[in-house]
């Protein structure tokens, strides 16, 4: 299949670089915005759980970087495939860039569940379906970043990237539905049901002002790596000649 | 609420407290990083390219 050329127009490395640097701004602020009214609404205005006290408002930061940890590694995933099946270098680039912010996700994700683990469950770690294949997605993101720094050319360290990202994706909706398929400690899904979500209002609002946050950081930071990545990479074109010129 | 309640957290401020502290270093390192590699990016292209610059000139002088 032949993508129409507007497409390549547009991701040529001078075009995404342009765009980009006026896209990060529009996100950055609003993101900014909305983190203050999710901290406020999240640690302020929220009430204190009925079961778990205080402790629970931990998730405002553990779920929105769980969601992050799979949905950044979705995006990986695809952009690598784009790179893989259309050679756009840009995709290649992005799925690079993805993959630390991904990485640091799921780790957030893992250590404030930990932390929310061991005053709620009495422990740190249990190894439970949903405990365990939130690990591995660490795991495949270092792998990732590890095999992507091992191989000079930068075109083989794509497609190798993207070839282990691409089989890495059966672990998502692996992630996703392990609370359905086995029996484990990590409670079932709350928001991302087709039932009502099963949370207060009060609680829900600063969840979805953090959640959209997060995608607006992951947003403006994958684009300001890739567009550095991007300088790295064209130094001889004319075009970043003249960008480096311009800079004071 | 106080403000010594709202630092309390109901017993779990150790808890809550290091995973928003956590969190907020995290995101902070992940986003100031790019910032700093462009920057020293730009600070080694313009070396590069003055480097070059200079070498064409010595280049069209030898001919001369």
């Amino acid at each position: 299949m032949k993508l129409p050329a507007i497409v390549h127009k547009f991701s040529s490395p001078r075009n995404f670089y342009v765009m980009s640097g006026k896209l990060i701004p529009w996100f950055a602020w609003p993101c900014l915005i909305l983190l203050v009214a999710g901290l406020y609404y999240g640690l302020i205005e929220a009430p204190a759980d009925y079961q778990q006290g205080e402790s629970y408002r931990i998730i405002f930061i553990h779920v929105p970087s769980a969601w992050m940890s799979m949905m950044i590694y979705m995006v990986m995933a695809i952009a690598g495939a784009i790179g893989l099946i259309w050679r756009i270098k840009m995709a290649d680039i992005v799925a690079s860039a993805s993959a630390p912010i991904g990485a640091a996700f799921t780790f957030l994700a893992l250590v404030t569940g930990s932390l929310w683990g061991k005053p709620m469950w009495g422990a740190w770690w249990v190894w439970d379906a949903r405990l365990t294949s939130e690990l591995i997605l660490l795991f495949l993101y270092l792998g990732f970043i590890a095999l992507q720094a091992s191989i000079e050319d930068p075109r083989n360290a794509a497609r190798a990237g993207a070839v282990l990202a691409l089989v890495g994706v059966v672990n998502i909706p692996i992630i996703h539905y392990s609370v359905e398929w086995w029996s484990t400690l990590h409670q079932g899904a709350t928001i991302t049901k087709l039932d009502k979500p099963s949370i207060h209002i009060s609680m829900l609002i600063p969840l979805l002002l953090m959640a959209v946050a997060f995608k607006l950081y992951y947003a403006a930071s994958v684009l300001m790596r890739a567009r550095s990545e991007l300088l790295k990479r064209e130094q001889n074109a004319r075009w970043v000649r003249e960008i480096v010129a311009n800079e004071s | 609420m106080s403000i010594s309640e709202f630092f309390h957290m109901g017993g779990y401020a150790v808890y809550v407290w290091s995973s928003y502290g956590l969190a907020f270093v995290v995101m902070l390192a992940i986003f100031i990083k790019p910032v700093l590699t462009r920057k020293q990016i730009i600070r080694e292209l313009r070396m590069k390219y003055r480097q070059q610059e200079r070498q064409q000139q010595d280049n069209a002088q030898a001919e001369n």
